[in-house]
This record gives C-alpha cells, structure tokens and sequence, in this order.
C-alpha cells in the first residue's frame, strides 16, 4: 500500500486573510523576523495497490477535488510501505 | 411555477428560501433532498445558504458531487433559473457552474448584516424587476465571500455583462471588484452572497430581496404561458 502526503496551499498571488491574522500575531509576540505566513492543509492518505497509477490517481484527486485549482496550488508526496 | 428548494446536509437557509417563495412569493415548492436523481418536474432549482457537510475541505466543496449536481447540471444545460445564495453560490462555484472561487473574508469576521448593493445589470431573468443601477438592500451572512478569479475571466465577466450585483459603498469581504453576484455567460445561473430570501417582507427589515423572485416568475410566465 502507500501512504500520501497532500499539501495544499494557496497561489502566490491569492491573499491569505488568515496568514496575515497569523503573521500579525507572531509580530506582537515580538518575533519580528516574520515576514509571511501562508496556512495551507495537510492530508495523509492511505490507498491500497491496484492496477491503476499511483501517481495519476493522485494527481486527479488533487485536481476534482482536495485541491481548488482556481485559488490553490497542491504537492504531494508518495510512499510505498510494504505491509509486514 | 414550481420551486425546487435544494437540501444538503448542513443547509439552514431551507426553511427561508422555502418560506420566500411559498408565502411571500406565492407560487409552489418543494423541498429536494441532496441524493434526489431528477428535477424535470421542476421549473427553477434553488441551492440554500449554510454549511453543507460542515463545509468540510472547503465551502461547497463536498455538496458538488452530491447526486442531486447532476440533475442540477442538467437543468442548467436545459436553460432553467437556477440561483445559488451564499453557501448555495460556494457550490455553484465548486461545481464549475459559475467561474472563480470564494477566499476567507479580508476582515476576518464573519459578517451578519444588510448591505447595500447596486443592481449592475437588469437585464437578466433574475433582476428584470430591477431598475439598472438601482441601489438595494440585502442582509449579508459569511465568513468566506471573498470573491477571487483570475484576470482573464474578469475581463469576460465584465465583457459579457455577468455581473449583476456590486457591494455600494463599502466593501464588506474584500471582493475582487465588489463582486456580490455573478451570472454565466448563458445567464441562467445567479450565483450572490447576499440573501434574497430574508429580505422579502418589512417585517424582516425589508423587501428588496422579493423582486429577485418575482423577477424569475415574471421571466417563466413569459416563456410559457400563453396568454389569449
């Protein structure tokens, strides 16, 4: 099986109301080093071996339906892990 | 006429826009459960305000591939009204319905209050009873109406007249251009923030919101019935 770890994250160009409300926070615990915070997800899924491809299966979940491709950009890694 | 009033798991608004159109309105409706296979029998498709499934993932993201989207699609395809309000809209927008999508609103608060709006264009069969440019007053209820699209559909938003109702005076969320309300290009799906159906009596501070409807009724009698 494999397990897949999705990120999320809004484009580059997309205001993050709520990076800001975050960044805005840290700057008055004092760290002033902040500079952006962008607040993404994070998903870990878990998919069984199958005939299909493992890559494309996740890159249309993404695409329909984790990731809204209007205002988010998406990532993913994969990993196999051999059941004992 | 008959309305159907489209019911996810998490709509709240139901029971408003039910009231709107049965009471006020005067014409029929029903309600349609989320799982419902067809709406043939229907004459316009009502998708509610709230939080269907929670608004999980993302607002409407989930309730886009409920059973009832691909009767929805299909009446749309057929040229029925279809108006999506608030969460209904965030649906509309997921299902690819409508172009753009919905950030958090820039003031980071959910907003519950009556906004003016300016009726941009008139010329649609949800704003026919409308004057163009007219100025009014519909509550608001949103914690994510921020409308965003990118550059290139803004200018065919703007270009083929899709938007129908811009925030007057204040922005309240932030919206790209004061964006309110949205039409297709074909103009039978309206998609707005605002809620029509709380604003459809005095007693509720106002009937600004009945023309939206008496406006869809006016467009469907046109359309078929024939007169002697």
């Amino acid at each position: 099986m494999y397990k897949v770890k999705v990120y999320v994250t809004l484009r580059e160009n997309v205001l993050d109301p709520q990076g800001n409300a975050v960044k805005g926070a840290l700057h008055s615990l004092s760290y002033h080093e902040v500079q952006d915070v962008r607040i993404g997800k994070f998903m870990e899924l878990t998919l069984a071996k199958s005939d299909r491809d493992i890559d494309e299966l996740v890159k249309d979940m993404c695409e329909k339906l984790l990731a809204n491709t209007v205002i988010e950009d998406y990532r993913y890694d994969i990993e196999e892990v051999v059941v004992q | 006429m008959k309305f159907a009033v489209v019911v996810f798991p998490g709509s709240n608004c139901d029971v408003d826009m039910y009231h709107a159109i049965a009471d006020e309105l005067g014409e029929d409706v029903e309600y349609v459960w989320h799982d419902a296979e067809s709406l043939d029998e229907f004459d316009a498709i009502l998708l509610p305000g709230g939080f269907s499934y929670g608004d999980y993932l993302r607002s409407g993201a989930i309730a886009r591939f409920s059973n009832v989207m691909k009767a929805i699609k299909k009446a749309a395809d057929e040229g029925k009204p279809i108006l999506g309000v608030c969460n209904g809209f965030q649906i509309l927008l997921e299902a690819g319905l409508l172009p753009g999508a919905m950030r958090r609103n820039d003031t980071l608060t959910f907003i519950c209050r009556p906004v003016k709006l300016r009726v941009e264009n008139n010329a649609t069969m949800f704003t026919s009873q409308y004057e163009r440019g007219e100025i009014i007053t519909i509550p608001i209820a949103h914690g994510e109406g921020n409308y965003y699209c990118d550059e290139n559909t803004l200018h065919q938003l703007i270009a083929n007249n899709q938007i129908v109702f811009r925030y007057e005076g204040e922005n309240p969320n932030g919206s790209l251009q004061n964006i309110a309300g949205i039409v297709n290009e074909k103009g039978n799906v309206l998609g707005m923030m605002p809620h029509p159906e709380r604003a459809v009596h005095e007693l509720l501070g106002g009937a600004d919101g009945l023309k939206l409807f008496q406006s869809i009724v006016t467009y469907w009698r046109d359309a078929h019935v024939v007169t002697t």
